[in-house]
């Protein structure tokens, strides 16, 4: 690991003005050329940073400790006082906060339980939720020095034709990393929003799946994040009370493990169980959430039944393209979307 | 006193609360008199807390890597970024010039790797055969300028084919490892080969022989007697050691004697090792191990990066610490190799086998002795049994002794096959194993583990149609008794009356420490925590090396024997001061009473005031066994036991069929390991073998990429370990299994432990969702396919 200037910053606008360059820009190089060492690189948990940092992926000259920052760590209902408008997570509530928040478990538990489900208590107490947004994908070949693969700028993807049995089954004819973030498969569910602030000040707002890039758009990164930019807050929208959702995540431990598969689904029944918003949303399935839209146009004004359900996740796999060592996922998926929407419903 | 002539003995023989008795044995001179069995003792088989728990865990035990001496610099190592590479030329000349570099030194041979037979490797820098093979090492003044060092090292290679598929490295043509003949001797923990075997391309063998029956009787008139005939074919996955504490080591280079501060399983064998490598005679070398955090057959010998450091100390003028990182230590130190094993068994219908036949290719990469171990042939009766066992060389780490080599791969095997045989005849696997099992003391573990797991309720499976099953499973264990007759303890009864032990044996995290306290505790009328225990340092006298179930068998009969000498030495001096009968006066409590004045106690202190000496003192040493050894060692160091080790699990586990994860509920595991000395610590050891048991049937998997030889999963994230959520509850029933065989009657439990572990799980999923997982690790992906549940459109480059 090298050595690196430590910054303590106590305002998001002055940390956005410290900021160089993204992670993602930091670890990008031509094939031949050495890592920049130059760059000034924002950290919360740090707990992806120092990862990347120990595979020497990322050699930041200064690290802007975010952790100081006032204001950014509390979960508050938006709209203030009046009828709430939503819920508002500052970037830097920890994965635990939310896991244990009242006001998350009763509104949107599928990022309750997305949280709770990932990585390990010590983790969930220090990782940050806009840190856990940002993170670097976990792909083998990616974490590894000796590859220098499409997403760090060189020029293939080792995982396609090589060991993917942790890789993506959709959207992976570029790059086959699956999107490291469980609770970003919540949030795509959850419809919410992304608010960033750049280093003079302006905010801007991004729905989540536009804030997350697929690697057709650019394979060198998995959000629109810029340098000079950091999140403030990601904004849960307020929903009616026929509002329910749900996560499921199966990993092959279950602790301190990702997902070998997760689910997250949200929807709105009428008395019937007529759906009447549906959103499935797949993770550890492709390079972004993956949004099963074949499922949610056979459940969308439908009753939502055990055979509905069913019948929907079995279409949500129609497109799917396995790699050599990922087939089992597609039965995997079709098992937790069929429970995902069990559980959400109160079907199960 | 007792005379110094042959004495006979009364010692207990048999199984406590079954079949105890007596057997008289006629006893060397100076062997203590019988033990009583454990419920008649006051420290030995009580559960003692560990000695050093509270060190541990607050943090002051010193391990290796917590030495740090005046001056002493830091070293790393450059490896190999390919599987199979010429180095060209090697240009340090930058790294010299950075200004914290004090040595670097360029490694001319590659330690655990298979040697060519009878021939001298070329000079200069060797070929390197696996991704993560040493180059060279650097010792600047901090970590972190000795890696700098390294990026300023300037190697050119020569990429040549290689192979690091097992299947493809047997074919004819596949790019071969060595282009001759080679051996590897054994290590102490097992490994190694059978030397001279031949060779053809990258496959040597087969084994055919081995101390525990190997080939015998008719094979073809075994299975023409069979009425039915079974067999199967099971892979088993490369698994690393993955010890908690790494690879490290603090070399002290000084002109009159080299100090070497090492995490090991082996003080004396590293001593010795170190003083033939450095022309150094062995008093001028000593090792220490205080504390060493975990070995299951990787910390024998100093290794390509112990020799690095010591060179680097003497280069330097100054002691140099090498650690090693996770990611070498999953590459470099190590690993449990792969296993293809095809079994074909012949039986009568009421279960009697006729033949047994064993084919097994394995691999340990660039090394040997990948072979399936002793389960096959020496766990059932069977009289017509053949096996060919063959090592596959490929550009992969080498494979080195791990955790009862062999018999854990060939348990998985073995344990399988039975099971669909009992289920071909209709019998309970039980009963069957009743029928074919010779082994009394298994025959009592079945029952007491069926009696509290409830294997009587055991459901047909597949029953419901709920997705997730549930299945019962048993499997056994067979482990050869083996003992070290190096093992030699000294206890000394100092002036102020304190008792210390002291041998070179080191405490793996076995709990030796304690073991051998409570020994000595109990013969001078001790607890345990009253006895001082100075271990791990070759300073003291040679105590065996911590491996293959050896450790408290091989010393703890010394200890005994140490004690007993003490003690008659004291009860003669005090005799004399008291002007009484030796056999008037007992030792407890620490003190002495005669029977004249029960009441009456005298300190040791006291005697010691009328005694012109520092101490009473008496070294030990084990020697054979009481009845003497089924055989010896051909190194002449120790011999197989007449008395083997059992073993049997119970496993239940349920299987999701819609997701293919597999989890294990309970494992009941009934255990032997003679004569046990402190059940805490037993329980805690088997409760270890059983995780890293579990761990290896779902699991745990080196995973090396196909295009660039490397392995990927380099870290504990990726290379998936069970952690606590995937622990089941874990019932330990210990027996006492008394055999009259030594002053202790001790045995270990390590490997038996991890045995049966994997193919309870194994049988118990099989009794989930009716059909076998043969190979390992039973993943979601391996259980879906099974099932016939997977969609893998296998794209081919």
């Amino acid at each position: 690991m090298n050595r690196f200037e430590w910054v303590e910053t106590r305002s998001p606008l002055e940390a956005a003005g410290l900021t160089s360059a993204t992670a993602a820009e930091a670890m990008t190089v031509l094939e031949g050329q050495p890592l920049p060492r130059d760059g000034s690189i924002l950290k919360a948990g740090g707990i992806d940073l120092l990862d990347l940092m120990k595979e020497e992926l990322i050699q930041p000259r200064r690290l802007v400790n975010l952790r100081g920052v006032p204001g950014l760590d509390a979960i508050t209902e938006e709209g203030g006082g009046q009828a709430s408008v939503g819920l508002r997570l500052g970037a830097l509530v920890t994965l635990e906060q939310i896991a244990e928040s009242v006001e998350v478990r009763k509104r949107y538990a599928a990022l309750a339980e997305a949280t709770q489900a990932s990585g390990s208590p010590q983790i969930r107490h220090v990782a940050t939720l806009g840190g856990n947004l940002l993170q670097r994908p976990r792909c083998w070949y990616f974490r590894s020095s000796f590859y220098h693969c499409l997403r760090k700028g060189g020029n293939r993807c080792y995982a396609l034709f090589g060991e993917n049995q942790y890789h993506a089954i959709f959207d992976n004819h570029t790059c086959a990393i699956v999107h490291p973030s469980t609770a970003a498969t919540a949030l795509v569910a959850l419809d919410a929003s992304i608010e960033i602030m750049d280093k003079t000040g302006v905010r801007r707002h991004a729905r989540i799946e536009e804030f997350l890039v697929s690697p057709d758009t650019d394979v060198r990164r998995e959000n629109s994040l810029k340098a000079g930019e950091i999140i403030t807050a990601i904004l849960l929208p307020q929903f009616p009370p026929a509002f329910r959702s749900a996560h499921v995540k199966q990993g092959e431990k279950d602790a301190f493990d990702w997902p070998l598969a997760d689910v997250a689904v949200a929807l709105e029944l009428d008395p019937d169980h007529r759906c009447r918003r549906i959103a499935v949303v797949l993770g550890a399935a492709a390079p972004v959430p993956y949004r099963a839209r074949a499922a949610e146009a056979i459940l969308k004004d439908s009753i939502l039944d055990e055979a509905a359900a069913a019948r929907a996740a079995h279409d949500a796999l129609d497109g799917a393209t396995p790699l050599a060592e990922n087939g089992y996922k597609v039965p995997l998926f079709e098992a937790l979307i069929r429970r995902a929407l069990m559980k959400a419903s109160g079907l199960s | 006193m007792a005379s110094d002539s042959l004495h006979r003995e009364k010692l207990p023989l048999g199984i406590a609360g079954i079949d105890l008795h007596t057997i008289e044995r006629q006893l060397p001179a100076e062997e203590p008199p019988a033990l009583a069995p454990n419920s008649a003792l006051r420290v030995i088989g009580k559960a003692v807390s560990r000695l050093d728990a509270r060190a541990k865990v607050t943090g002051t035990a010193r391990f290796t890597a917590d030495v740090k001496l005046p001056g002493m610099l830091e070293a790393c190592i450059l490896r190999s970024p390919y599987p199979h590479a010429r180095v060209l030329s090697i240009d340090t000349t930058s790294a010299e010039h950075h200004p914290e570099v004090r040595a670097i030194h360029v490694i001319s041979r590659n330690r655990g790797e298979a040697q060519s037979s009878g021939r001298r490797a070329a000079p200069g820098p060797p070929t390197l055969l696996y991704a993560g093979a040493a180059i060279l090492a650097v010792a600047a003044t901090s970590r972190n300028a000795a890696e700098e060092a390294l990026k300023r090292v300037t190697v050119k290679y020569q990429t040549l084919p290689f192979v690091v598929d097992m299947e493809a490295a047997r074919k004819p043509g596949a790019p071969l490892v060595f282009d001759g003949a080679v051996d590897q001797a054994e290590t102490g923990g097992g490994g190694g080969a059978e030397t001279g075997l031949r060779q053809t391309g990258n496959v040597r063998g087969p084994q055919t022989d081995s101390p525990f029956g190997g080939t015998r009787g008719d094979l073809d008139r075994g299975f023409r007697d069979a009425e039915i005939v079974v067999s199967g074919e099971y892979r088993t996955q490369v698994q690393t050691h993955c010890c908690l504490e790494t690879h490290c080591i603090v070399a002290d280079w000084r002109t009159e004697a080299l100090t070497v501060y090492i995490s090991t399983q082996d003080t004396v064998g590293l001593r010795d090792e170190l003083a033939r490598d450095f022309g150094l005679s062995r008093n001028r070398v000593r090792v220490i191990s205080d504390f060493t955090g975990g070995g299951f057959g990787s910390k024998f010998g100093a290794g390509d990066y112990g020799h690095a450091a010591i060179t680097l100390s003497r280069k330097a003028g100054a002691p140099v610490r090498l650690i090693l990182d996770r990611a070498e230590e999953q590459v470099a130190t190590g690993n449990r190799p792969m296993t293809w094993q095809r079994l074909r068994l012949g039986a009568k219908r009421d279960g009697t086998l006729t033949a047994l036949s064993l084919l097994s290719y394995g691999s340990a990469g660039v090394a040997l002795g990948a072979g399936v171990g002793t389960i096959a042939q020496a766990m059932y009766t069977c009289p017509n049994f053949a096996m060919q066992q063959y090592d596959v060389l490929m550009h992969t780490s080498p494979g080195c002794a791990m955790r009862a080599p062999g018999n854990v791969q060939g348990a998985f095997a073995l344990e399988q096959l039975i099971d669909e045989l009992a289920e071909k005849l209709k019998l309970d696997p039980l009963v069957l194993r009743d029928r074919i099992d010779a082994s009394n003391v298994r025959r009592v573990e079945r029952r007491i583990g069926a009696e509290r797991f409830g294997w009587a309720s055991r459901k047909a499976h597949a029953a419901g149609a709920h997705a997730v099953k549930t299945g019962f499973g048993v499997a056994q264990s067979f482990w050869p008794g083996l003992v070290q007759s190096r093992a030699a303890c000294e206890v000394r009864l100092l002036r102020d009356g304190s008792v210390e032990v002291r041998s070179s044996v080191q405490d793996i995290g076995t709990g030796i420490r304690t073991v051998l306290a409570q020994v000595v505790a109990e013969e001078l009328g001790l607890s345990a925590k009253e006895v001082s225990v100075r271990i791990g340092d070759t300073d003291f006298p040679p105590g065996p090396f911590s491996g293959g179930s050896m450790t408290t068998g091989s010393i703890t009969p010394a200890a005994r024997k140490a004690a007993y000498r003490v003690r008659r030495r004291l009860v003669a001096e005090a005799a004399r001061q008291l002007g009484a009968e030796p056999e008037t006066l007992v030792v407890r409590d620490g003190q002495i009473f005669s029977s004249v004045e029960p009441t009456r106690g005298h300190f040791f202190r006291d005697i010691f005031r009328h005694l012109n000496r520092e101490e009473i003192s008496a070294v030990a040493h084990r020697d054979a066994d009481y009845d003497g050894f089924r055989m010896p060692f051909a190194d002449g160091d120790g011999g197989y036991a007449r008395e083997n080790l059992g073993g049997v699990q119970f496993a239940e586990v349920s299987v999701d069929t819609e997701t293919g994860i597999v989890r294990v509920r309970r494992i009941i595991a009934v255990h032997d390991c003679g004569r046990p000395i402190n059940p805490l610590q037993i329980e805690s050891q088997i409760h270890g073998g059983i995780v890293q048991g579990l761990s290896f049937a779902l699991f745990e998997n080196r995973v090396v990429d196909r295009h660039s030889g490397r392995m990927v999963n380099t870290n504990l994230e990726q290379y998936k370990i069970a952690g606590a959520s995937e622990v089941p509850e874990i019932e330990v029933i210990l027996i006492e299994n008394y055999t009259a065989c030594s002053a202790t009657d001790a045995a270990g439990v390590g490997e038996p432990a991890n045995i049966a572990t994997a193919a309870a799980i194994a049988n118990a999923v099989h009794d989930a969702i009716g059909v076998r997982i043969t190979e390992l690790p039973m993943t979601p992906s391996r259980i879906l396919a099974t099932l016939g549940n997977q969609q893998s459109p296998r794209l081919k480059q």
